[in-house]
């Protein structure tokens, strides 16, 4: 099913935003491009790639000057200046290419083709890369040419033509970083992918209660925070949401019932389904790899314990039996181990265990550590919050070494943390700035960027 | 004239609350406006910003609040909301990362139980809150062994279990929204709320 279904994603989405490779010979007129919806994915012509971009010693030094206006309407305009420095950010974010400020260049002439770049211009600079473009939107449909150019060689690297609705200008960008990084660098970029967290920003008030209390609904959005929506309208507390592995369905906590209970919600269909009804509070949901279970806590038994169900429902199991608090599970890759909080030895800790309930182990020896989340491939690491002094800050601990590193050093507290599907960014909550807001970091710890501004944010999820 | 008025509140209140729960019991969907068919990551198929959903109508008026007790130290108000502002259960406070009770706390669930002894008609929800120090997702669990412990000791205090349920809300609705000791204090509370009366 999955695989059917990522098929059906790839034709739709070529569908959107059409492809082809163009080649180094600008001289030729693009071939017209049939418009969006007709899904004919071009296949990616293998004159394609020519030339890989090398720094001498560190990441390539690269230029992305604004893309070039084909014509003067608004469109085109705001298109053009959008596309390329949502780019720029894009390629910011994933440090592969070190993007020189844009000011340095500014005074070098715009190119709209191979011919018109001024390449001793560009040595000058000392640079590797230069990232040109140009964008024309006509009659609906908007027309965008990238070519990356090795500013040694004067040979083009990568040159794309892209063509689809002007409706979501960001989208371009983005698939324009992840088609780079992925041609360029064999790296699988994040730039198309989504966040989903809990924000009070729209103001709402519980209905019906004695106390005077916010909404908390749940949003999701681009991976940098723009493109919100609000997914939920119930008017209550909804909390730790969570994306399926193919990022159609956010399972959430709601108390829509009074109680806590776990909803899916299939955001493309519409549609709620209720995995829980039962007795207790349920919290927590965790999606399986292979989207067909989920772990959750629950208190159904009498103690917060783990469970693992079917999405359906069905052949619900415990997985933990042991009367401290058990919960905030996270699968490892493989689907075969969880890890999760227990606070059996005194005080919360990261414990680990094989999916059956047996193989348990203790991970931390933290003074308080919760929250794990276990990264994808090809890396082998549990991030967590853990209690360091008087803040929450975010660590990491390698599973093939267990060594720890600590990513966040008290400014404010830091929590929450949530894998990019790349591994190389976590998603969490910080204090810094006063109320709670989304961050996203590096791996090393590096790379700190703010993705929500408005109300109080928290629970972040990054779609696989 | 005033016990028939006190009748006809409480038969309407009654009808009032079946037909909340006949709502409550419906399945909505959450998503306002399924969105044109497509892919998650699509440009094309932007979903469409939900509606503000439509502002809750206000609490119909119940008759006229009803000043005179019924029968002395029973407390009767004219709605679930007036009932609870006037707080006859009273809070239970906790040390930090600790869900025992302690002296205060059991003289406080004593008043408590005396209460509920005189309406055994109430349905009473304890919510367990915590502080802002502990993780969100272990004050979840934590909340609910507070709100756990609370209902533990009433129901060994007499109180029939069927009356009592249970509801941890972690961090999420702090009473006191500062960053200091005191406020920290009060926001480690079980807190009652009467659902049923």
């Amino acid at each position: 099913m999955t695989r059917m279904f990522r098929l059906a994603l790839l034709v739709a989405l070529v569908g959107v935003i059409d492809l082809v490779a163009i080649g180094a010979d600008p001289q030729q007129p693009p071939t017209p491009v049939s418009q969006s919806p007709t899904p004919t994915p071009t296949p990616q012509q293998p004159t394609d790639i020519t030339t890989t971009l090398t720094g001498a010693g560190g990441a390539p030094q690269m230029a992305v000057p604004a893309f070039v206006p084909l014509t003067r309407d608004e469109a085109t305009l705001a298109a053009a200046r959008t596309i390329s420095q949502v780019l720029f950010d894009d390629l910011t974010f994933e440090r592969e290419f070190a993007l020189i400020p844009r000011d340095t260049y500014s005074s070098i002439p715009a190119a709209s083709s191979l011919d018109d770049v001024v390449f001793d211009r560009w040595r000058e600079l000392n640079i590797d890369g230069l990232v040109i473009g140009t964008v024309q939107v006509a009659e609906g449909v908007l027309t965008l040419e990238v070519r990356l150019l090795n500013v040694r060689t004067r040979q083009q690297a990568f040159g794309r033509r892209y063509t689809g609705s002007p409706a979501d200008l960001r989208l371009y960008a983005h698939t324009v970083s992840d088609e780079l990084h992925q041609q360029q660098r064999a790296l699988r970029g994040v730039a198309r992918t989504k966040l989903t967290f809990v924000s009070d920003r729209d103001g709402d008030r519980l209905a019906g209660t004695i106390e005077n209390r916010g909404v908390k609904e749940i949003y999701f959005s681009d991976y940098d925070g723009e493109n919100a929506r609000r997914l939920t309208v119930g008017r209550t507390l909804n909390i730790t949401p969570t994306w399926s592995p193919d990022g159609r369905s956010i399972a959430y906590t709601s108390y829509r019932r009074g109680v806590p209970n776990i909803f899916i919600s299939n955001i493309y269909q519409g549609t709620l389904e209720e995995l829980t009804k039962d007795a207790g509070n349920n919290f927590l949901p965790a999606w399986s790899p292979d989207g067909k279970r989920l772990c959750f806590m629950s208190t159904r038994d009498g103690n917060p314990e783990l469970y693992v169900v079917n999405r359906d429902g069905s052949n619900i199991l415990r997985l933990t039996t042991h009367p401290s608090i058990d919960e905030a599970p996270t699968w490892s890759p493989s689907g075969t181990q969880i890890a999760f909080t227990s606070d059996r030895s005194g005080s919360p800790q990261i414990y680990i265990v094989d999916a059956d309930g047996l193989g348990l182990q203790k991970i931390t020896l933290e003074s308080y550590a919760d929250r794990p989340t276990w990264s994808p491939p090809p890396y082998n690491e549990i991030a967590y919050t853990a209690r360091a002094g008087r803040s929450l800050d975010l660590k990491v601990v390698n599973m093939a070494t267990r060594e720890v590193r600590q990513l966040t050093f008290g400014e404010g507290d830091n929590e929450s943390p949530a894998w990019a599907p790349n591994g190389r960014h976590l998603a969490f909550v910080s204090t810094r700035t006063g109320r709670k807001q989304i961050f996203t970091v590096a791996g090393d710890g590096k790379n700190v960027r703010q993705v929500t501004r408005s109300g109080n944010n928290s629970y972040p999820d990054w779609s696989k | 004239m005033s016990k028939s008025h006190t009748i006809t509140s409480r038969l309407l209140l009654a009808a009032l609350t079946v037909a909340a729960a006949g709502c409550a019991a419906k399945t909505s969907p959450d998503v306002q406006g399924a969105p044109s068919p497509g892919p998650p990551l699509s440009a094309g198929s932007p979903i469409s910003v939900p509606a503000p959903p439509a502002p809750s109508a206000p609490p119909a008026p119940v008759g006229e609040p009803v000043p005179v007790p019924v029968r002395d130290e029973v407390i009767v108000a004219s709605s679930l909301d007036d009932l609870n502002r006037t707080s006859p259960l009273q809070p239970v406070f906790f040390a930090l990362d600790s869900n025992s009770l302690d002296q205060t706390a059991q003289t406080t669930l004593d008043q408590n139980a005396a209460v509920l002894r005189k309406h055994p008609s109430w349905a009473v929800m304890i919510e367990g809150h915590c502080d802002e120090r502990g993780t969100a997702e272990y004050n979840l669990p934590l909340g609910e062994r507070r709100a756990v412990a609370v209902r533990a000791h009433l129901i060994s205090l007499g109180i029939p279990a069927s009356q009592i349920q249970v509801v941890s809300y972690g961090k999420e609705f702090p009473f006191d929204p500062g960053h200091d000791e005191a406020a920290w204090a009060k926001n480690r509370r079980a807190h009652f709320v009467i659902t049923a009366q």
